[in-house]
């Protein structure tokens, strides 16, 4: 069937992911700047996705092309963040009262 | 053929450039890379919108992160059960192939049942697609939608692996049920991949 794999074990795998999403629901409560916890929060996703990517999807063992085609979306995603900047610094807009709804008793 | 391609018994006549042992392998990560783009579309729209808006709500503040830190943690487990019934059918162990899988399903459901009550509540609690009594109406909109396309896609993944339960359960250990699953777990870890950067961007950041 298929070849081997050589590499960390898939357990070792998960406890890497679960301690990684531990530290992401700490680091948000961290006396920290915003600027840095989203650093560290996307750093931390993106370790994420590269290890379910490279030993799950076992792209780590595939050929380099395939793994080229497969971060494609990750740059034109992050190239697209860079398009929207105009939008992002565009005067910053209030909801208008009319489409709030009031708050129901008993939740926030 | 390449060497490869001589290695596995299931291979297709003629060989595919990138995953020489199967086509439809091939295929798979086209779709994904498809979809991913369509996923970070969304997100980056999102992205823009929050940022250009100067009353967006706190999302773990209202939207409550232990139950999507647990759903993050059902997701992770349910792609390790994933890779662990590629292994069992590997290791030609078919009562292992079909535990794995029906755990695999099994945290797939139990993920969107805890969507549904996750969704029923913070409606009641006032989150509407087009408004909400904590800010820009667009938060209830960007939630809604990023992650209900995500649960489409776990609805579709429940489908998918059910009924690779079923060929598997029912044609055995052979070389072309270990591609099948493979290209199935594909789209399933994918799933995992997305829910983790939604998981981020949506509930965290």
């Amino acid at each position: 069937m298929a070849a081997t794999h050589a590499g960390p074990s898939y357990m070792t795998i998960f406890w890497w992911l679960f301690a990684l999403t531990i530290v992401e629901v700490g680091v948000i409560f961290m006396p920290l700047a915003k600027a840095v916890i989203a650093i560290l929060l996307i750093a931390m996703a993106i370790s994420k996705a590269s290890l379910v990517a490279m030993y799950f999807m076992h792209l780590r063992f595939e050929r380099l092309t395939l793994g080229l085609i497969a971060i494609t979306p990750l740059f034109l995603g992050t190239l697209l963040v860079f398009l929207l900047v105009p939008d992002h610094s565009a005067v910053p807009h209030k909801t208008s009262d009319a489409v709030k709804i009031a708050p129901v008793a008993g939740h926030k | 053929m390449s060497q490869v391609a001589t290695m596995h018994p299931g291979v297709e006549p003629a060989e595919s450039p990138l995953t020489p042992e199967s086509w439809g392998k091939l295929g798979m990560w086209i779709f994904l890379v498809g979809d991913a783009m369509g996923f970070g579309t969304l997100l980056a729209g999102y992205g823009a919108m929050r940022y250009g808006s100067a009353d967006w709500p706190s999302p773990y503040e209202y939207l409550g992160i232990s139950l999507t830190a647990f759903m993050t943690f059902l997701l992770i487990c349910s792609s390790v059960t994933m890779v662990k019934a590629l292994e069992a059918i590997k290791l030609e162990r078919p009562g292992h192939v079909k535990l794995f899988l029906s755990l695999t399903i099994l945290g797939g459901a139990t993920f969107l049942g805890l969507q549904a009550y996750e969704w029923t509540h913070l409606i009641q609690g006032g989150l509407k697609i087009y408004g909400n009594p904590w800010g820009a109406s667009l938060f209830g909109t960007t939630f809604f939608i990023i992650t209900g396309f995500h649960g489409a896609h776990v609805t579709g993944g429940v489908i998918y692996l059910s009924t690779m339960l079923a060929v598997v359960s029912r044609s055995g250990n052979t070389a072309r049920n270990y591609m099948l699953t493979e290209i199935a777990g594909l789209y399933w870890h994918f799933v995992d991949l997305v829910w983790i950067m939604v998981f981020t961007f949506i509930y965290l950041l």
